[in-house]
Formats: structure tokens, C-alpha cells, sequence
């Protein structure tokens, strides 16, 4: 691991001072992904500022009849909070779907969002990876891509974003709370959120330098059935090949996105919209335009699969 | 041959062989970053935390994880560095009563922190009950991800006592139980190279039925 000095940030606007006046800052929270890639030199900031002590820990009822969840809240105090249990059931699922009780105690929400790509080549600092050093190539293209993107991918990188949470905060619409070093907040929906890699792979989202994540807003309750269906190559513990998160309502109406096949959680409202003709329908809108490669073409018909499986337990439990 | 360094054979080194060759195994793609050159250490950093009730104060480079910290600088040997990438589990400690891995965590992150290790739960004289259970149930082959293991387990158990949800669990509003399958998901991020799980699982449910019964007594 390089060497970097360290600093405890007493309050948001200060925090964002630090790593947006100071090239090779970063902020820390959890650290489960970041030191990661720090042990490995992917990830080489020069100065950590720990956002731990900033409050942002509690899970709050909006105005609007929603959720507001500060950006520390961990994966398992979300997973477990009652409110969302019964009533955004799909982000409990998904969070619970994804990685390990050790890893879930210590991560935190904002840095749930702001995880990296597992791609091998991202991680092998022997490989080209225009993510990790732009300009450098994409050793994945052409190399072993099974677990790679099918949609949404570019000739620069074929990463994905890995994560579950974000698939079922796609499903829900929540809304990204930040604040900059001038103390502006702003609301970023989390469509918009992760970029798609385009020519610029190394940016993961749309946070400017030194732009803190402060919370995560879920709009009221949907209703319906929910449910996170996530195939992966072991029972526990292991990233998504697909994963489908839904909310299906009785009629068989909802909304559905994608995980594990794109630079972001995947969902076409143009395809929600054909939930009710089944899952051919659906998927086959969604993964318009879809480039797998030969490694990866699977995913598609695994997507509709995945998909069909969802719709027959909505349809058992609402009679759909 | 001649210029080979002599080998030394013993059982610490046959071990860390091993844990080396379990990570290579399970992360194919990673290698080593070539020959990066190093920039001079940072000035170390107080910090001050409580291991197995005792307050402890140490001045640590900030890149010192609390696993390095806990068996490097306080020798606390008993938490195992196994992957050094929170895929193994083999460096579960438990911090304010929660089990993580100890190596993703940097230990000037734990300024104030209550840390429980392997040796805080039980001693030789006086074994925690999950211990006890282990060795009965044989829960282990080499050893060298029991401690972590047994760590694990015993947040496995309060975790289901909290009524945290879990992948398996069939219905969210439901309180989960300490089934089987309960214990075999929560502990995933606990791997045994020897493939002892059945017996780990084996000794969780012992204690599990020790509890219940206690209970009801």
C-alpha cells in the first residue's frame, strides 16, 4: 500500500474542502472496497479523510412519506430497519443478497454506491484497463469476459458496476443527496447517478471532485410484490452474473431493472411497461442494442429466465 | 541447487504456504503491481483502543490495518491473516460487539473502539461455549480460520437474536431462527479450506440448543 496521511472530518462542508482542495484525496467511510484496491495499488490516494464521525447515520421518515438514510447507515442496519423490511422489501433483499455479514456490518451505503468494478482486469495491474489507467487499452475486450457487460458497455470498457443495493434503489427511484465544498447540496436521481463508460471509463458516476454523498432519499412506498432474484456461480457470497429486482403489482404491472450486465443498474421504463406480457417481452425491450460477447452471451437468456422466475412468484402470490 | 536458500520447514510456514496458495486460487486475475517505488512512511498517528478490556495505546503507521495492529504491534496472534482481501474471513474480529474483517479496516479508524479477539472471547481455563462446542464437534482440521470462525459464530448468533434479515430467509416480517441453512448463509464469509462446515455447523447448533435450553430451564 502507497503512504498517505489521514485526517477525521468534523462536519460535511469541511470534508469536501478537503478532498476537492487536495489532489489524491479521497474520503474514506467503510473502507471495505477502498482498502481493497489500496493493498492491490489500484486505488493510490495520498491523503484519506474519514467521513465517520459526520452523523450521517440515521434513517429518517420525509415529509413526502419516504425514507431519508444518511450516507453511513450500513448495509445491515438498512437491510434489518423495520420500516424498510415491510415496506421497500426489495432493497432488504438485495442488500442481504450481497456480499458477507462481516462486509455488510462495516460498508456503508454511500460507499455501497460508490464501489468499484470487479472486472479481473481492472483488479490485475499487470493488464491494460483504460479504468484503471486511461488510455492504456481494455485487455477485457477480446479476454475473459463471463462476468462482464452485455449492454450499455463501450469499445473503452466492458466493466460493470457490481453491487445488488443500487439495483433495487434503481427499481425504487431513489434520489442521491450531496453537498460540495462551497456547501451546495444537490439531488441526483439514481438513473443518473452511474455513467455509462462511453470514452471515459476511469469516471464512475456523475460526483464532481470533493462532491460528498449525504444520504439517500427512497420516495413513499410502492406497494406490490417485491423481490431480488440474483444468479451467481456460488449459493452465498459472490457478485451477480444477472440479477432482477422488482415490484409487481396485483394485475401484473411494475417496474424491473437489471444487475450485473451494464455500467449501471439497468432499467428501460419502456420496457416496465410490458411486464404484463411476460418476461420475453420485457427483456427483449430492455437488452435492445445489447453487444455481448461470446462469454457473456449467456446473460441474456439468463436475464429472461431470471425475469420468468420473479414473474411466476409474483403471479403465485398476487394472483397476477 | 546449490544457491537455493536452505529450506526450513514448520508448521507456520506450511500454513502461511497454504493460506498464500488458497487466495491465488480463489482470485486468479490479481497480481502483484511491479516494483512501484515508495515514497517515505507518514509520521505515525496515535491511537487509542480497548482489546478484550484492556485499553491499549499504539503510534501506527495510518496504512496499519487494526488485523496488523492487533497481531504486529499488540501480538495478538490469535486473529489469522488468511487473504488479506476480506474473502476468507480468517481476521474476524468483533468491533462494539459486530463482527468485521479486521484486515479492511485501518486500525486510526477505531480511535475509542471496543475490540473482542479470539483471545477476549474464552481462555484455555475458561472456554467461550462456542469454543467448547468446536473442539467437541471437531469444527476445524489445520485451525487456521478457526478463530476467526468461532468470531463469526458467535455474532452469527446474536446477529439472528437481533433479527437481522438474511438471504434465506423465506419471510422478512418473520423473526428469523437459528436453522441450519440460517447458519450456513450468515456464515459464507467464513471459508475452511479443509472443508469443516459440516462440523462447525454442527457445533453453532449445539450451542444454539444450549442457549434454548437454558431458556427454557
Amino acid at each position: 500500500m502507497r503512504s498517505f496521511t489521514y485526517e477525521r472530518a468534523k462536519d460535511p462542508v469541511s470534508a469536501a474542502q478537503a478532498v476537492a482542495g487536495r489532489q489524491g484525496a479521497k474520503f474514506i467511510a467503510g473502507g471495505t472496497n477502498l482498502l481493497d484496491l489500496m493493498k492491490i495499488e489500484v486505488e493510490t490516494p495520498t491523503h484519506l479523510v474519514d467521513v465517520q464521525d459526520l452523523g450521517f447515520d440515521r434513517i429518517e421518515k420525509t415529509p413526502e412519506d419516504g425514507l431519508r438514510i444518511g450516507a453511513l447507515v450500513t448495509n445491515t442496519d438498512l437491510a434489518a430497519d423495520a420500516r424498510v423490511r415491510r415496506d421497500y422489501a426489495v432493497l432488504s433483499r438485495a442488500i442481504v443478497a450481497g456480499a458477507s455479514g462481516q462486509l455488510r456490518n462495516k460498508a456503508s451505503i454511500a460507499g455501497n454506491l460508490l464501489q468499484r468494478t470487479r472486472c479481473p482486469y481492472f483488479y490485475d495491474t499487470n493488464m491494460a484497463c483504460n479504468k484503471r489507467k486511461p488510455g492504456s487499452g481494455c485487455a477485457a475486450i477480446g479476454g475473459y469476459s463471463r462476468q462482464l457487460g452485455v449492454i450499455g458497455v463501450s469499445k473503452s470498457c466492458i466493466a460493470t458496476f457490481p453491487g445488488d443495493m443500487a439495483v433495487a434503489l434503481r427499481v425504487l427511484d431513489a434520489v442521491v443527496e450531496t453537498v460540495d465544498a462551497s456547501g451546495q447540496p444537490r439531488a441526483i436521481p439514481i438513473a443518473d447517478f452511474h455513467r455509462l463508460w462511453e470514452d471515459r471509463p476511469e469516471q464512475d458516476t456523475v460526483l464532481r471532485p470533493g462532491e460528498l454523498i449525504t444520504a439517500v432519499t427512497l420516495p413513499r412506498p410502492l406497494g406490490g410484490a417485491h423481490f431480488y432474484e440474483k444468479v451467481r456461480d456460488r449459493a452465498s457470497y459472490a457478485f451477480a452474473l444477472v440479477s432482477v429486482a422488482a415490484v409487481i403489482q396485483p394485475g401484473g404491472t411494475g417496474r424491473v431493472a437489471f444487475g450485473g450486465v451494464a455500467p449501471r443498474p439497468w432499467r428501460v421504463e419502456a420496457a416496465d411497461a410490458l411486464l404484463p406480457q411476460g418476461a420475453v417481452a420485457v427483456t427483449a425491450r430492455a437488452f435492445q442494442g445489447a453487444t455481448p460477447t461470446r462469454d457473456n452471451a449467456f446473460k441474456l437468456p439468463l436475464a429472461t429466465r431470471a425475469l420468468s422466475a420473479v414473474l411466476a412468484q409474483a403471479a403465485a402470490q398476487t394472483g397476477a | 541447487m546449490s544457491d537455493l536458500p536452505k529450506l526450513e520447514m514448520s508448521r507456520r510456514g506450511v500454513l502461511a504456504g497454504t493460506a498464500v496458495t488458497a487466495v491465488v486460487a480463489a482470485s486468479p486475475a490479481i497480481g502483484a503491481p511491479s516494483a512501484p517505488a515508495r515514497s517515505a512512511p507518514p509520521a505515525s498517528m496515535p491511537v487509542h483502543f480497548d482489546v478484550n478490556g484492556q485499553r491499549r495505546e499504539l503510534s501506527l503507521d495510518p496504512r496499519t490495518t487494526l488485523l496488523d495492529a492487533l497481531r504486529e504491534h499488540l501480538h495478538l496472534t490469535g486473529t489469522k491473516k488468511g487473504c488479506d482481501h476480506g474473502q476468507c474471513g480468517a481476521c474476524t474480529v468483533l468491533v462494539e460487539g459486530k463482527r468485521i474483517n479486521a484486515c479492511l479496516s485501518l486500525a486510526v479508524m477505531h480511535e475509542g473502539n471496543a475490540i473482542t479477539t479470539i483471545e477476549g472471547l474464552g481462555t484455555p481455563d475458561r472456554l467461550h461455549p462456542m469454543q467448547a462446542a468446536f473442539i467437541k464437534h471437531d469444527g476445524y482440521q489445520c485451525g487456521y480460520c478457526t478463530p476467526g470462525q468461532i468470531c463469526s459464530a458467535v455474532a452469527v448468533l446474536d446477529e439472528i437474536k437481533r433479527e437481522i434479515p438474511s438471504h434465506v430467509q423465506a419471510d422478512l416480517a418473520v423473526k428469523p431462527s437459528a436453522t441450519d441453512a440460517e447458519m450456513r448463509e450468515r456464515m459464507s464469509g467464513n471459508i475452511c479450506r479443509c472443508g469443516a462446515y459440516s462440523n462447525i455447523a454442527e457445533a453453532m447448533a449445539e450451542v444454539v440448543g444450549a442457549e434454548v435450553a437454558g431458556a427454557k430451564a
